[in-house]
């Protein structure tokens, strides 16, 4: 096995990189892939509450990176799925305690042993940012369907072609199809207009979101969930399955407009 | 036309927001932020006025970009001719 590595990243803080990043990890690894989740976000530890990991915590990243354990030992198996785990971030260091040649080389540590490899990038393009996506084989940029979070996702995808990295793709997260409809919120198809980037998928807002986060239980594990199914779809994506996009927004022309855009394909 | 559209003098916030964003990103993408290209009008304003008269209210300096160029485009009218004449009178 030899993993890829996937980062999720957004400029922007608070747009849904945690919560994606859970969810993908939780869809790659019921589709039987081998899985593990790094929280990047050092100093900001979130994901092993969003995955409902948080009372196995023993060891974290920075206790891997500065030799106070073995990697395996950092290695929090999942509560619900045997082929998924999570490292999470120290709590009480900062992003200064690693480097992005510490990411690389601890990925390439964790390549051997799974088949994806996925990064939760903290907000902002410093250090932090950088760490996450030095061992990137794949960026996901999350942004959400506003000016504010789509300026800062143009700056992210300039930032990932300067580093000669393979282009990037798009998660657009929250959107609510009444308001586009309505013509009271950007739609992909307007967001893509803008953006010099491929999409690989459309979330919807969705109360199971939240309600799964206060279970530490992803919405992907909600049968019911529109979200979950929306990072279900994401999942196949990256493995290079083309699955329609679903038309979330409108009847008219999204489905024509959106597999014009989008060149299938996944990871690579 | 419903209540809100009414409201908002029929502008839908989403066409608002677009070209909003496609404006900020020109000026990101390119590093040169609104205020920088205003003082560039005016100095190209000062620099024409020496050499011939323009029409200096209606002078029009954006940066535009297409796929692979960014570029600056000014318009200059000049001033209407009888104006001129009245000038040098
Ligand atoms: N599709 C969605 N529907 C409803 N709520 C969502 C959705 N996606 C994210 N959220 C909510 O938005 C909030 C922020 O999400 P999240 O923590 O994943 O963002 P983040 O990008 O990781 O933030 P930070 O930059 O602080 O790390 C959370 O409360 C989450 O539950
Ligand atoms: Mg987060």
């Amino acid at each position: 096995m030899t993993a890829k590595a996937a980062t999720i990243t957004s400029g922007k803080g608070g747009v849904g990189k945690t919560t994606a990043t859970a969810n993908l990890g939780v869809a790659l690894a019921s589709a039987g892939y081998r899985v593990v989740c790094i929280d990047g976000d050092i100093g900001l530890r979130n994901l092993d509450v969003v995955m409902g990991l948080e009372n196995r915590i023993v060891y974290d990243l920075v206790d891997v990176i500065e030799g106070r354990c073995k990697l395996r030992q950092a290695l929090i198996k999942d509560k619900r799925l045997a082929d998924l785990y999570l490292i999470p971030a120290a709590q009480t260091r900062d992003k200064t305690a690693v480097s992005p040649q510490d990411m690389v080389k601890l990925v390439k540590d964790l390549r051997t042993d799974f088949d994806w490899v996925l990064i939760d990038s903290p907000a902002g393009i410093e250090r932090g940012f950088r760490n996450a996506i030095a061992p990137a084989d794949l960026v996901l940029i999350i942004t959400n369907p506003e000016v504010s979070a789509v300026r800062d996702a143009d700056r992210i995808i300039g930032l990932v072609e300067a580093e000669e990295k393979s282009p990037p793709k798009l998660i657009v997260n929250r959107v609510k199809p009444e308001m586009v409809k309505r013509g009271d919120m950007l739609s992909t198809v307007d967001i893509l207009d803008v953006l010099a980037i491929d999409l690989i998928g459309v979330v919807p807002e969705d109360d199971a979101v939240t309600v799964a986060t206060n279970q530490g239980s992803p919405a992907v594990l909600d049968a019911r969930s529109r979200a979950g199914k929306a990072f279900r779809d994401i999942a196949r994506r990256m493995n290079g399955e083309d699955v329609p996009f679903e038309s979330l927004e409108s009847k008219d022309g999204f489905f024509g407009r959106i597999s014009r855009i989008v060149r299938p394909g996944g990871a690579s | 036309m419903n209540f809100l559209d009414r409201l908002r003098g029929d502008r839908r916030s989403a066409t608002a927001a677009k070209e909003r964003l496609q404006l900020v990103l020109i000026h990101d993408r390119a590093d040169f932020p609104p205020g920088k290209l205003e003082a560039l009008k005016d100095d190209l304003i000062a620099t024409l006025s020496r050499h011939v008269d323009i029409d200096t209210k209606r002078v029009n300096i954006s940066l535009t970009q297409d796929r692979h160029q960014q570029r600056l485009v000014a318009d200059i009218p000049l001033a209407p001719p009888r104006a001129r004449r009245k000038e040098i009178r």
